[in-house]
């Protein structure tokens, strides 16, 4: 099968419009015949379940969470981008397209990434539409910041809660719509299986984790807005319940899985405390516009309190190392610098994993009360959490596992390698290349549910010749009884360990050996490793109680059966691509400590399709194409 | 630490609960309240007994999932806090922490400490968003709007729907969430031609809902964890009062050809 | 009309509404009871003048006062009705964190005050339960009515409560109506603090100068 991303022809400035207007739509009187399942609610799923309904749409829409308002997009602190170029300060879509392709490390497509940077403007002015209370000036407009990395400020943002203020926009016209009955509601039902009927999306098998049925849900289309795979390295930014469930099953089913190893470390989260811990808490990066991020020079110094270490002994390496960017150099960069400073023995904190985040010169040049009003909500939840004064004593941060580029391989309409299927957000993976932008991801988010799959799943439905389908079709059945047999099996193992316990180990596994810096010989040691632990995972996890009740072990228990073998798909794209690039760094494949990429082998997407149980995954390449912004060495020095 | 917790076990919606003792050892006050008991529950399901309940997800305060009784308080003893975000270091040695579910008529348990909040959901369906299609927006800066009201629509935007102003409130009122809402979306000038249809619905749907009414006894501030102010139900109870007076029908002719 | 009193916020603002009449009766009910002090002559004039010259006054007054006070209790009897519905399973454990005491006695003290009220009327208004009523002699009336100690005590319970109702009503009232200005510090309360203590403080001058002697 070759991999065809259906990029419109002519300039990359025009693709859309064209596009736009060649699509095929639906007649309004048609629209209500079709039926579209959306799996997931947050930023992309609940604006797309919305938008979708509003056009006239019958939408289904699921989340495991007790209310779409509670999707993880809501923890996101900083920002959405947008290339208003309200600042007057030299923005303008085509900068931000460049941005965003260039911080992607050439990975990305640069079809896709236009289009978000040209939507990016429709969002804000949507979001302001709906009620978003975005920060403001005195003078009533919008207000900006400058975030993590960019030279303009494009940022809009809503005190330190932009993902909350967002989706429970999204949130808000969702209900709206429940309320209108275009769309209906499943919350608490986690999608477990994905329905091909003659190799076309027409379903989901879904659990209603609160009685235990297994229901099938019919469509004309599936849409799948699961988020991020981060949870597969246990200890992760990401809430408790995201999973790679949805997109996995999808993947076994046919859908390739995209460009898996490109994952996102963020820099500034809480260091990790104790073995009990449950998740990691990221400070916003916009602590890096006012903080100085520093370690000892010598490893001697690391047990000392930081205000004894006087400033000579000070290594501000990122300012020494980036003068140009210095605190606010991309995430990736950042992030393998405080894993270089701590692996060279100058971390400091408990086992040493951490780097200081310091504001004292912050504090002095504008006043604490300035840094109050800035970061006032960030401070607090950094003495909640850890019991320090960051008015006083400089913050610890450690990079942690934040966001996952890739995703579902989609085309340009967003739609999978199976028909029918579509796959949004951050569950697909097509805009952020190898190393996403700050502020970019809510970005992108509401782009591809406000204002792109609804045209494209229209172009889709009045193409796709659609034979009626029920859920007594025979897949549905077949999928049904599938599902309640690994059930059963799982919960009828009945061994020794949690299902938590197998989640942390396959966690660290995956931290050490397909985390900051990757190896060859590291990776092939998961490759070996992960599917032992598999095989113990089927064998001895215990997980209590019934498949007809509430069970949150058992839920858990399916995420992390997924986890097991999708973590073995991440390794397997990670040893493959024998460069370094944005979040994936082999240690291999270096200059004078900055990553190494090699375009001429590897300026492709990987893009895995499942061969079947136990067997290797095959790798499809779609080649990709920089006409607009030329390949070039990421420098932020 | 080694505490004693008296917890609410309740096997499903229509089965009978009972508060449960445990004990949990070796808590490191390091711990936030949810991981120690993600510990507890460990030791549970060692012994073959079943986990404890509880809803949870962030666990960085903001996604509104997690919520809990806690000593005789919603998500404890720490202000401004939810349940994810109180650290075991709010507690003492030896200590016997009680844990209860939310308690409303409106807020059924589903099993120990998990409750349907979807009220909140149906509440917000009755009118609490700006009816904006997609596509129909004007410029983001078309429309000014004071910081000070930005301000005010943002200090009310940030309740999370926890449920912790109910579980407080002696009358099991949703007063503070639903004027949260209403108070939100009223500060902002696109928020107006909706302002008074928005109130009648959305408090009809509240009391639809089976919550108490607002005696004002001030617990839904204190225990929300994103300090919303009880003048939001000022607020409500005026835009109620407002809408109410100037109530129009809808003109039977009003519809297009 | 009906769906503003079905409504809980409607049945609190009606509440609100005719707290706020009663507040004023009080503290017109209490100044014109300063006049006790005056003397028995300015006293007994101040009665003739509300029970014979303005009589109709009197009556409009009684009945906008029934009605309001009607009212507030069909409301309050409602809206505790339905707060108990709305948690038919309490806590084990609930501690009171921010909310005043007055806030949690307004009902069973409301109730004593009714009690008061019912008394206070066939006491002194229609004299049914006082020893020597004398129509005419309203100082004298005050001066036997409180010579009684139990009698007194009641009517001092009647104003710890009554103080305790406007502690937390008057507050309350303006906050239902919506007329509250925003404030860094909603709990406080400076107007109702001053009306709770002045209204009782006022009226029970009047028992304890008696009980003390003061006036004979």
């Amino acid at each position: 099968m070759t991999l065809d991303a259906k990029i419109p022809s002519g300039p990359v400035a025009e693709k859309w419009e064209k596009h736009k207007f060649e699509m095929k739509l639906v007649n309004p009187a048609n629209k209500r015949k079709y039926h579209v399942i959306v799996v997931g609610s947050g930023l992309a799923g609940a604006s797309a379940a919305a938008t979708m309904s509003e056009l006239g749409y019958q939408v289904s829409c699921f989340c495991y969470q007790d209310s779409p308002r509670r999707a993880h997009s809501i923890a996101a602190q900083g920002g959405i981008n947008a290339a208003k170029n309200y600042r007057n300060d030299g923005d303008s879509v085509w900068r931000l397209f460049y941005d965003t392709v260039k911080g992607g490390d050439f990975r990305a497509r640069e079809a896709n990434v236009y289009r978000l940077a040209q939507v990016s403007v429709d969002i804000i002015d949507q979001c302001v539409a709906q009620g978003v209370p975005f920060a403001r000036e005195y003078g009533g407009l919008l207000a900006n910041r400058s975030f993590g990395g960019a030279q303009v400020s494009r940022t809009f943002y809503a005190r330190g809660q932009t993902g909350q203020q967002l989706l429970i926009g999204a949130y808000q016209a969702l209900e709206k719509e429940i309320a209108a009955g275009g769309v209906k509601m499943y919350s608490r039902h986690e999608m477990v299986e994905l329905v091909l009927v003659n190799g076309v999306a027409r379903g989901v098998i879904v659990r209603d984790m609160v009685t235990g049925e297994i229901q099938s849900h019919a469509a004309d289309a599936v849409v799948l807005a699961t988020g991020g795979y981060g949870n597969v390295f246990y200890l992760s930014t990401n809430a408790k319940g995201c999973n790679v469930t949805a997109t996995y099953r999808a993947h076994k089913k046919g859908a390739f899985f995209a460009n898996p190893c490109y994952t996102q470390i963020h820099p500034t989260c809480i260091p990790v405390k104790g073995d009990y811990q449950s998740k990691l808490t990221l400070m916003s990066e916009s602590l890096r516009n006012d903080g100085r991020v520093w370690v000892p020079k010598r490893k001697e110094d690391c047990a000392k309190a930081p205000g004894d270490i006087p400033e000579q002994d000070r290594d501000y390496y990122l300012e020494r190392k980036y003068p140009s960017f210095g605190n606010l150099s991309p995430r990736d960069i950042a992030s393998r610098a405080a894993k270089e400073a701590c692996d060279d023995g100058r971390g400091v904190g408990p086992g040493g994993l951490g780097v200081y985040l310091d504001f004292a010169d912050a504090i002095k040049r504008l006043g604490a009360k300035a840094i109050e009003e800035r970061y006032g909500n960030l401070f607090e939840m950094y003495e909640r959490i850890t019991d320090e004064n960051p008015y006083k004593v400089p913050m610890r941060i450690y990079p942690a596992v934040h966001y996952t580029m890739g995703g579902l391989w989609v085309d340009y309409n967003l739609q999978s390698t199976i028909p029918g299927l579509h796959v949004i957000g951050e569950a697909n993976f097509s805009d952020h290349g190898a190393n996403r932008l700050g502020a970019s991801a809510l970005m992108q988010g509401l782009a591809d549910g406000y204002f792109i799959l609804p045209y494209t799943i229209g172009n889709y439905l009045a193409q796709a010749k659609l034979e009626k389908v029920t859920t007594e079709h025979a897949e549905f059945v077949a999928a049904r009884e599938a599902v309640a047999q690994r059930t059963t099996r799982l919960l009828n193992i009945k061994g020794t360990r949690t299902v938590d316990s197998f989640h942390r180990e396959l966690g660290k596994i995956m931290w050490d050996k397909c985390g900051m810096a990757r190896d060859r010989a590291g990776l092939e040691w998961a490759i070996k490793r992960i599917p032992e632990l598999r095989a113990e995972f089927w064998e001895n996890v215990n997980v209590p109680g019934s498949a007809s009740e509430l069970n949150q072990s058992l839920e858990k228990a399916g995420r992390v059966a997924d986890f097991l073998e999708f973590g073995e798909l991440m390794c397997r794209d990670a040893l493959h691509r024998e460069e370094s690039c944005g979040g994936h760094f082999r240690t291999e494949y270096q200059e004078e400590g900055e990553a190494k990429r090699n375009d001429d082998a590897f300026a492709y997407v990987a893009a895995w399709e499942f061969a079947g149980e136990g067997k290797a995954p095959t790798l499809h390449k779609e080649a990709l194409e920089f006409e607009n912004v030329h390949l070039a060495t990421r420098s932020y020095k | 630490m080694n505490l004693t917790l008296r917890v609410w076990r309740q096997a499903g919606p229509a089965a009978a609960g009972a508060m449960r003792e445990y004990r949990a050892e070796g808590i490191s006050p390091d711990m936030s309240f949810l991981e120690m008991l993600d510990v507890v529950n460990e030791g549970l399901i060692a012994k073959g007994d079943e986990p404890i309940a509880f809803d949870h997800d962030c666990r960085e305060g903001i996604c509104g999932m997690c919520g809990m009784m806690i000593n005789g308080a919603a998500h404890g003893p720490q202000r401004l806090t939810t349940a994810c975000q109180l650290h075991m270091r709010s507690f003492s040695d030896g200590e016997t922490i009680t844990i209860e579910p939310w308690r409303a008529t409106a807020f059924p348990v589903l099993k120990d400490l998990v409750v349907d909040r979807s009220a909140f959901d149906r509440i917000i369906q009755a009118g609490g968003f700006i009816s904006a299609p997609t596509g129909s927006a004007v410029d983001g800066n078309a429309i000014p709007i004071p910081k000070l009201d930005a301000d005010d629509a943002m200090d009310a935007a940030a309740c999370i729907g926890c449920g912790a102003c109910v579980a407080a409130c002696p009358n099991a009122s949703a007063s503070l969430f639903t004027a949260a809402k209403i108070s939100h979306l009223g500060s902002l000038p696109q928020g107006q031609p909706e302002r008074s249809r928005r109130a009648l619905a959305m408090v009809a749907q509240m009391d639809l809902e089976s919550f108490g009414g607002c005696s004002l006894f001030g617990e839904c501030m204190e225990a929300c964890p994103k300090g919303i102010s009880i003048d939001t139900i000022n607020t409500m109870h005026r835009d109620f009062l407002f809408a109410s007076a100037t109530k129009r029908d809808v003109k039977e002719w009003s519809g297009g050809a | 009309m009906l769906s503003f009193w079905q409504s809980s916020v409607g049945k609190k603002a009606a509440m609100g509404l005719t707290g706020l009449i009663v507040v004023g009766f009080v503290l017109v009910h209490m100044a014109g009871n300063l006049q006790f002090f005056v003397g028995p002559s300015k006293f007994n004039e101040y009665s003739h003048l509300l029970r014979h010259t303005l009589i109709e006054l009197t009556w409009i007054v009684r009945l906008v006062l029934l009605a309001a006070i009607a009212v507030h209790i069909t409301a309050a009897w409602q809206l505790t009705q339905r707060a108990k519905a709305a948690r038919p399973v309490g806590y084990e454990r609930r501690d009171a964190q921010v909310s005043t005491y007055a806030s949690r006695a307004m009902r069973w003290g409301g109730v004593y005050l009714l009690v008061f009220i019912v008394y206070h009327i066939l006491h002194f208004t229609t004299g049914t339960l006082h020893p020597a009523y004398d129509e005419a002699q309203a100082y004298g009336n005050v001066v036997i009515g409180f010579s009684s100690l139990w009698v007194s005590l009641f009517y001092l319970g009647a104003m710890a409560l009554l103080s305790l109702h406007l502690y937390h009503g008057t507050w309350a009232c303006l906050r239902s109506l919506g007329l509250a200005k925003p404030s860094s510090n909603p709990l406080e309360r400076r107007i109702a603090l001053i009306v709770a203590i002045v209204v009782p403080a006022g009226f029970s001058l009047l028992p304890l100068s008696v009980l003390l002697g003061i006036v004979r």
